[in-house]
């Protein structure tokens, strides 16, 4: 009936395990009850869960991000302090089964479930006002897709309380990942979140790529495009191109588990190769999908708070073009230890080292962008500067890396972990906190507290030096990734350290959570109410924080790039027309939450060999989509006269502002 | 869309973009298919490496019937025109034409369907399932993917003759009977490659 779902599959020997489920549970609860006492549940389903609002999208996919952030995070603490203690003869508290769930977690939650999230989360706030678009292209698709990934969330988080998750790293490699060697149901855990997510991803890169190809608002060619709105497009490209790699070969791993099949086993003619090639060759390109939107987000801030355009705009996008097609001849610098032989991995390190040319690029056009600018030295202003130097040492660790000589001798050691870190936490997680910061009044009305914003980014900063330098060493002392226990003694001081840094970084997260809950409190005195509190330079500025449901009451017109500092000195910004003329937006629907959570009992029944389940949540899900096909009742038009209250209300607070500004100044004269 | 950047400059015209959902929805569909396109490159290359590992057991000269095979190829390239006749009527408005020529289209991809599977059957019936050889692990992944496509196209052709039965040649339905012609025609080129790549090449070698 259950399948291999029985009353053990709970781990009640684990405290760790309890103890957080037992907060989890708590948490849970609290909120359910919040929700229920304040009635807010048909509110939460029709304003939030059902909405086809690319902004509401957005916000939900960060929402979830920083969740999955903090129980990444929570993985990567309790690593660390595994290793600062399991010396010798003390075994530390996590025994190797334990520990091996930990950093598979760490690794597949970072990365499938935090940044790209958090990244996809940016995009859909905005990219689609950057263009001056009113949504996606697909609204009820964006849905589908954001409902998709929770369903690997979801599952990835059952996998704590029932069974357990993979044992195997986050690239699962067979035979390791096969049903020999993994018979529980770790691996499928990690096949079916990743599949599920993976295909929310893939259905936004169609989205985002028609959108930003058919829905640009009159007058913004492709060159005049906000760099920011480049990136995400490149982004795109790569997503489509590999993502679907990464369904291939989940799947051919399913069939090897499910169906007795002989992919990637060590009998009956097997290629365990064959995955790990596969796998990088969606693998390169997704840290790309990751880094490129970052790459975007510094531009966007270094332009805005210098007060100048962005150095080398059209240099800048051609860059962003060269990484995304190099980003595909370089998969095979992840396993040179294969042995492909002298040619193959010189072309690939050679390939590897020219990615770092159109990166310099970049990092140069941002250093021009703010010589002989007037730099404000705001939060995200900081995140960037942080990023320029971090990015730096970690993309010099990486071109060694890239010499296939080196590797064989670096290859899985502390100093590969040291490398990614130093870019994916310098690269991409810096971007994303720097976008999240900018971005914010925007999405919600009012800016983030700077001091708190300031002190989580000198954390973060430190705490990533103090936490990595010391791996590099060790890397180079010849301690390999996935130990759970040594026996060096001159080891373990550097470890200590490293713990010190994540500790530091504990108190980033702190001053994080400090900071939304002050900025939330002080939210009448950081109110944003002209739509525009950094002196943007981009389309999003020019409409109001938030923005109405809408974006745009009227399409704004674009002449050149940097179209609303343009409008900004011609003196044509915030014109109103003379009339509203009714403008089309889709309705909310419910099929994307009902498909997305009846994919998650999908998964969940395959996980646990629950046929009959699998057989009627799949029809489900499918049914749900031919009953979305038959409705015709999906869009409507809203009024001039609704549009004409709320663009009312949003000026008179604009000019009631403005006015209380011109008075302030002129006291200040006095 | 460039006439509209031509003509925006007078305001006012920001409807344009809302009226283009049909086109953006068939520009849309392209790019999922070239995200199919990789997904069946990535099992083709699979195959290709795979495709000598027999393990002792049968290559693909012992169980492939050439003629057989044929026959199926001949079913799904006539289905694509049987369709293309469907979308010929559909543009000239005749619906019961469109209809009939869409249930010919069914009829043909389902016989195809149908002798994918006994070809399946007959093979696995003689101990040479997929979990014999890794080349019959990547044979039946790679031609099963392409039939459970087809699957999926002959379940969407048959909510599309309801849809147009019911409510007739709307821009809606019109937009998707494009979609699944584009699916339905891709679906075919793959099959050209399976059949040249497995079949006739596996045949030769």
């Amino acid at each position: 009936m259950f399948g291999k779902l029985t009353l053990e599959a709970v781990p009640y020997h684990e405290p760790i395990i309890m103890v957080t489920l037992a907060v989890v549970a708590l948490l849970g609860f609290g909120v359910f009850a919040a929700l229920t006492y304040y009635r807010k549940w048909g509110y939460l389903w029709s304003e939030w869960l059902t909405s086809v609002d690319h902004k509401k999208i957005g916000v939900m996919y960060i929402l979830v991000a920083l969740i999955m952030l903090l129980r990444g995070f929570a993985d990567a603490i309790m690593m660390r302090g595994q290793l600062a203690m399991a010396q010798g003869a003390e075994q530390g508290f996590l025994p190797p089964e334990h520990y091996d769930q930990i950093f598979t977690a760490h690794g597949v939650i970072m990365i499938i479930f935090m940044a790209m999230p958090f990244m996809v989360g940016l995009m859909n706030i905005a990219v689609p006002l950057q263009i001056g678009a009113r949504d996606v292209a697909f609204p009820f698709l964006n849905s589908l897709s954001f409902w998709l990934f929770v369903a690997g969330a979801i599952l990835v988080n059952v996998s704590l309380g029932v069974g357990e998750f993979a044992r195997t790293g986050w690239v699962a490699y067979p035979p390791l990942a096969e049903l020999g060697y993994s018979p529980g149901v770790g691996v499928d855990y990690y096949i079916w979140a990743l599949q599920l997510s993976g295909l929310g991803t893939l259905l936004t890169g169609v989205n985002f790529l028609v959108t930003v190809f058919k829905m640009r608002t009159p007058g913004m060619t492709l060159m005049k495009m906000p760099i920011f709105t480049w990136a995400c497009t490149f982004t795109n490209i790569l997503i489509v191109a590999s993502f679907p790699i990464l369904t291939a070969t989940l799947g051919l791993l399913t069939l090897d588990r499910y169906l007795d099949m002989h992919f990637f086993t060590n009998e009956l003619g097997g290629n365990a190769m064959m995955y790990i090639n596969l796998f990088w060759a969606w693998g390169h390109p997704e840290v790309y999908i990751l880094i490129l939107p970052a790459f975007g987000i510094f531009s966007e801030v270094i332009s805005t708070f210098s007060g100048k355009k962005l150095f080398g705009y059209t240099s800048m996008v051609w860059a962003s073009g060269a990484i995304t097609l190099l980003g595909f001849v370089v998969w095979l610098h992840h396993f040179f230890t294969m042995g492909s032989g002298a040619n193959v991995n010189a072309f690939f390190g050679v390939a590897t080292m020219i990615i770092s040319v159109p990166t310099g690029v970049k990092l140069f056009s941002w250093l021009f962008t703010m010589f002989r600018g007037r730099v404000h030295f705001t939060t995200p202003v900081l995140w960037t500067l942080g990023f320029m130097v971090t990015f730096t040492i970690g993309g010099m660790t990486g071109v060694l890396l890239a010499v296939p000589g080196a590797d064989y001798v670096l290859h899985n050691s502390l100093f590969l972990i040291a490398h990614f870190h130093n870019t994916i936490i310098g690269g991409a997680v810096f971007g994303y906190l720097a976008g999240f910061t900018f971005w914010f009044p925007k999405a919600f009305g009012f800016k983030l507290d700077e001091r708190l914003g300031k002190g989580a980014f000198w954390c973060w900063f430190t705490g990533f030096f103090v936490a990595f330098m010391p791996l590099y060493v060790l890397g180079f002392m010849g301690m390999t990734r996935r130990l759970n226990h040594y026996d060096n003694p001159l080891w373990q001081p550097y470890l200590i350290v490293a713990f010190c840094g994540a500790a530091l970084i504990f108190c980033g997260i702190l001053f994080q959570l400090a900071q939304l809950i002050v900025s939330f409190k002080n939210r009448e005195q950081l109110r944003d109410l002209t739509g525009d509190p950094w002196g943007g330079r981009t389309l999003e500025w020019s409409t109001s924080s938030p923005p109405p449901f809408y974006n745009f009451a009227q399409l704004p017109t674009v002449h050149t790039l940097d179209a609303f500092y343009d409008m900004k000195e011609k003196g044509t910004a915030y014109q109103r027309p003379e009339n509203y003329s009714p403008i089309h937006m889709p309705k909310n629907t419910a099929a994307g939450v009902v498909i997305g959570l009846l994919g998650a009992v999908f998964g969940f029944a395959m996980i646990w060999h629950i046929w009959w389940m699998a057989g009627l949540s799949f029809l489900g899900m499918v049914a749900t989509f031919i009953v979305r096909s038959y409705n015709q009742d999906v869009d409507y038009y809203v009024q001039p006269d609704e549009i004409e209250r709320i663009e009312d209300r949003h000026h008179a607070r604009f000019e009631a502002h403005g006015n209380a500004l011109n008075s302030h100044s002129l006291a200040g004269q006095v | 869309m460039s006439t509209d950047v031509m003509h925006s400059h007078a305001g006012g015209h920001d409807h344009a973009h809302d009226h283009d959902a049909g086109g953006n929805t068939v520009f849309g569909f392209w790019l999922y298919l070239m995200t199919d396109c990789v997904l069946f490159a990535s099992v083709f290359a699979t195959y290709a490496v795979l495709v000598n590992h027999t393990a002792g057991g049968p290559s693909g000269k012992d169980i492939f019937e050439l003629p057989y095979v044929l026959g199926e190829t001949f079913l799904l390239l006539i289905s694509s025109c049987t369709y293309g006749f469907s979308m010929i009527a559909a543009h000239r408005g005749a619906k019961s034409q469109a209809l009939g020529w869409l249930a010919a289209t069914f009829l043909l991809g389902a016989g195809f369907i149908g002798m994918e599977i006994n070809e399946f059957h007959h093979l696995i019936a003689e101990g040479f399932g997929p979990d014999r050889s890794a080349f019959l692990s990547s044979f039946f992944t790679l031609v099963g993917m392409h039939g459970l496509h087809v699957t999926a196209g002959l379940v969407w052709m048959l909510v599309l003759m309801a849809q147009i039965k019911t409510r007739g040649l709307t821009p809606q339905n019109n937009t998707r009977l494009m979609c699944l012609s584009l699916f339905w025609h891709f679906l075919d080129i793959v099959w050209i490659c399976v059949f040249t790549i497995v079949y006739l090449m596996g045949v030769v070698a």
